[in-house]
């Protein structure tokens, strides 16, 4: 039903462009398919995403496939193993911890969008050759339970070598690198924060410190987070929980429960680009445009859980007042990234984990 | 097996290779094919070189196979009680009873992993007992179906003739039960072994750093670092070792297979006397340890901070949450698509897995292969078949990985093993004298074979349809691999849930498990009715 939903939004669509001006060109196909990730919300035309889609057709003619691939790791495995044969011509949501990846087995036909200029230097400096097109970002940071942290009489912590510190002994809990991405942001920061001759020695002071380290962050936030019902009031989480805790409450709440420590905080930012081989290279280019104009990205903070890199957009005022968006987030090179991710994992297992 | 071979009951050869032909070219094409590429792909001497040398390939190779050994001991022995209460006695609830066991079989493993950690006490959260007890509550359905199917058929005159011997009920259930339930024990065993070796989603939600399984591992390179040649090594190793222990199996359950007189399904008797305090504790155990997990999941759907709100199961309905607020996940449709998906896959599996079984049991040496290929899909990483199905079916003739029917197909190569299972023993047991009569009355082989024959198969095919309808609504494996566009099946939808921040969003992910626990036991239930019809009218018919 669902589908047949869809189609007859894009036939629509399709019908109204027809009269329109159609900038597509005849030799390639009336739709497209766009790969994404899996908290790409559901087919479902009333979504906004869906909505802001319907409206790219109607203006270019051009119908939208999803096509939803798995988690950001798995997605780009699957597209690395497709390269050249792709499942889809657009894939939205390769982050700066894979990128490098991405481009070294030619997943993408190089394109930054038209009106990329407008975007900030912060995101367009990771793709000095547009190898792909930056479309939204996020943090990955501390979070700690207000309320459990009061009633153990414990200040919040402010910085990442405050963990270490005894008053906070037993009170962390973090996912495996190796198996959570959020995991890997928070291995990733403590790197860029004590560089490569110092951050060993943090985390052999985080094990002495006893901190939890469990598989997933569903694990982590869910079942060990004091906040969840858990014992352990410092969780690694994303810079937006507060935020989404207040908007998809049970209960209406009066402010959010939990909060950020901003220091604590890695950047991670997500690319879209052309998949090579695709048969509509041309329609392709113009859905990576449109991923990052307003229209699109109004959409992305309440629907992708991610924000905008479009900076006209406005955020929602529970984002304005509840989230936290570092200026200065700890970063590292995508290609460092790469380069070290397999050894710093190794090496970060015998460390926390023998 | 001499007994196959015998000339007066011997099926043409055309009818053989027809019967066995589908099963075969199944396995072929979406089994060996794309797992074959992509080994090819992956595979090389330096990532052998690699895997083989690192540590820690040992070390879980290790954990691995002990956890599954234990996990398998223990929930044979707990399930014995329940089997034989099951397929000896008829009592109030018996049917609801199956179907709840079998609800849990299905469960997504990080739905059960989640309601597990809410039951145990904080200090066990992350023990390996918590993964154990997943284990348990899991399989439990697997011994209980298996062995009862067996035990039910069983002629308790041999059980009586022990005790008009003087044997004690322990001496004659060791003496004269337990090694004609023999072969299927192996088998209930083998196949919890092959799910707990392989297990992803328990270890995924209660395994620690260190307590990792060889499928973890795979899931882990090839998603995750981007490893395909060491996933692929990893793949064969865990390959290696359960295709050796599916063939000691089958030999084991050959080996013990003993011809009897099987009856049809006998009819239960009411417990009497002592027997009602042994029935009711081996049930009444047996059902705590799989209804708390899915009691936890209810009371979860309706726990908020302190108190308790159907705001998650309200908003099940409708996407929209509060104005502008919406989940991104739409619980109906997925429903909706679980049980077409479910639909499919079980006639698929049904089919492929009775010819199989025809097939197994009339081939004799190269039936035993069959058998053996069948079982494989459940002991191969499910992150290398998808990923395989995908590089394999990308171009014209075989341009499939985006077809709608792939899925199923997916669920139903996990689902075969489970109704040749089911079906194999009975096939295997029965009598061959009474095909040789058949045929000495002058029955040509063919019908010969399907008078004698195809009446015993069609209790255990429903079974392992039950189990097939069962296993596709929860398959959480290779089939989540494959991409999809539309709607997505409900694991699916849960997983997502869960990996959200926000309350609803928890709440919202164990509303849906407990539908789709209701959603199992409604199917299994009357899979279960319908083969107890069925077995009425027989007996009705019968002299």
């Amino acid at each position: 039903m669902i589908r047949r939903t869809i189609s007859a939004v894009v036939i629509s669509a399709l019908a109204l462009a027809a009269c329109a001006d159609d900038s597509a060109t005849s030799d390639e196909p009336d739709t497209i398919t766009l790969v994404a990730y899996d908290s790409f919300p559901a087919a479902d035309p009333e979504n906004p995403i869906y909505l802001a889609l319907a409206e790219f057709t109607a203006d270019t003619g051009i119908g939208v496939d999803i096509l939803i691939s798995g988690d950001p790791g798995t997605m780009l495995s699957k597209a690395t193993l497709t390269a050249g044969n792709p499942e889809g011509d657009v894939m939205w949501g390769v982050d700066n911890t894979y990128l490098s990846r991405a481009v070294d087995a030619q997943v993408f036909d190089p394109y930054l969008a038209t009106g990329a200029s407008e975007l900030p230097d912060e995101f367009t400096e990771l793709v000095p050759n547009g190898e792909a097109t930056p479309v939204d970002f996020g943090d990955v940071c501390v979070n700690y339970d207000i309320a459990a942290l009061a009633a153990a009489g414990i200040e919040p912590p402010t910085s990442l070598a405050d963990l270490a510190l005894p008053e906070y002994a037993g009170q962390l809990v973090v996912e495996n690198p190796a198996t959570e991405s959020t995991g890997l942001a928070f291995l990733l920061a403590t790197i860029a924060e004590f560089g490569d001759d110092g951050w060993e020695a943090y985390w052999t002071a985080l094990r002495a410190n006893d901190v939890e380290i469990v598989d997933s962050w569903t694990q982590a936030y869910y079942e060990s987070f004091s906040w969840s019902g858990g014992s352990r009031p410092l969780v690694v989480s994303y810079g937006s929980s507060p935020p989404f805790e207040m908007l998809y409450a049970t209960e209406p709440l009066e402010a959010p429960p939990t909060a950020v420590v901003e220091s604590t905080c890695f950047r991670q930012v997500e690319f879209a680009g052309v998949l090579r081989g695709t048969d509509a290279p041309k329609a392709a280019r113009q859905l990576v445009d449109f991923l990052i104009t307003e229209r699109f990205q109004r959409e992305v903070p309440l629907n992708l859980f991610v924000f905008p890199v479009n900076p006209n957009v406005e955020l929602a005022d529970e984002f304005v007042r509840y989230a936290t968006i570092p200026d200065r987030p700890l970063s590292l090179d995508p290609a460092a990234i790469d380069a070290g991710r397999s050894d710093w994992i190794d090496r970060w297992t015998d460390i926390a984990i023998r | 097996m001499d007994r196959y071979r015998d000339p007066l009951n011997r099926l043409p050869r055309w009818f053989v290779a027809a019967v066995a032909a589908p099963p075969l070219g199944f396995l072929l094409l979406f089994y060996v094919w794309p797992f074959a590429t992509l080994a090819w792909r992956g595979l090389g001497v330096d990532a052998i070189v690699d895997t083989l040398d690192r540590a820690d390939t040992w070390k879980v190779l290790w954990f691995t196979t002990w956890q599954a050994s234990a996990s398998t001991l223990l929930t044979l022995t707990l399930g014995l009680a329940p089997a034989w209460a099951v397929s000896r006695f008829s009592f109030a609830g018996r049917r609801a009873f199956l179907s709840a066991l079998t609800a849990v079989f299905v469960l997504p493993t990080v739905v059960v992993g989640a309601a597990i950690v809410a039951v145990l006490p904080a200090s066990l959260d992350h023990s390996v007992w918590a993964i154990l007890g997943a284990h348990v509550v899991f399989n439990l359905a697997v011994v209980v179906r298996t062995v009862g199917a067996v035990w039910e058929q069983l002629p308790p005159e041999l059980e009586e003739a022990a005790a008009t011997l003087g044997a004690g009920p322990g001496r004659a259930f060791r003496s004269v039960t337990l090694p004609l339930l023999r072969p299927a024990l192996a088998a209930a065993g083998a196949i919890i072994f092959l799910f707990t070796f392989t297990s992803f989603g328990v270890i995924r939600v209660l395994g620690t750093a260190g307590r990792s399984t060889i499928e973890v591992e795979v899931w882990r390179r090839a998603t995750q670092l981007g490893d395909l040649g060491g996933a692929a090594v990893l793949a064969l190793l865990q390959l290696a070792v359960l295709a050796a222990l599916v063939t000691w199996s089958a030999r084991a359950q050959r080996r013990h297979t003993h011809t009897i007189g099987l009856q049809g399904a006998l009819p239960r008797r009411r417990p009497i006397g002592r027997q009602r305090w042994w029935v009711a504790s081996s049930v009444g155990g047996a059902l705590a340890v799989v209804m708390v997990p899915l009691l936890a999941l209810v009371e979860r759907s309706m726990r908020t901070d302190g108190s308790y709100s159907l705001a998650a199961w309200r908003s099940l309905g409708d996407d929209e949450i509060r104005p502008g607020l919406r989940l991104g996940v739409d619980p109906l449709g997925a429903l909706r698509n679980s049980a077409t998906t479910a639909l499919w896959a079980t006639l698929f599996a049904v089919v492929i897995g009775g010819l199989a079984v025809i097939a197994i049991t009339a081939l004799g040496r190269s039936g035993r292969l069959l058998d053996t290929g069948l079982m494989l899909p459940l002991g191969t990483s499910a992150v290398t078949i998808g990923f395989g199905m995908l590089i394999t079916f990308d171009a014209p003739p075989v341009d499939w990985r985006a077809s709608w029917w792939l899925v199923p197909v997916g669920h139903a190569l996990v689902a075969v093993p489970f109704v040749v299972r089911a079906a194999l023993g009975v096939g295997r047991s029965i009598d061959p004298d009474l095909r040789a009569a058949a045929a000495t009355l002058g029955a040509p082989p063919i019908r010969a074979w399907a008078t004698t024959t195809l009446p015993f198969l069609r209790r255990p095919l429903a079974t392992g349809a039950g189990l097939a309808a069962a296993i596709s609504l929860g398959e959480f494996g290779a089939t989540s691999f494959l991409s999809r566009s539309g709607s997505e099946t409900l694991p699916i939808a849960i997983e997502r849930l869960l990996g959200r921040t926000g309350r609803l969003f928890q709440a919202q992910a164990f509303a849906l498990s407990a539908i789709l626990a209701a959603a199992t036991m409604t199917i299994v239930m009357l899979v279960d009715a319908g083969a107890a019809f069925e077995r009425r009218e027989d007996h009705a018919r019968r002299p």
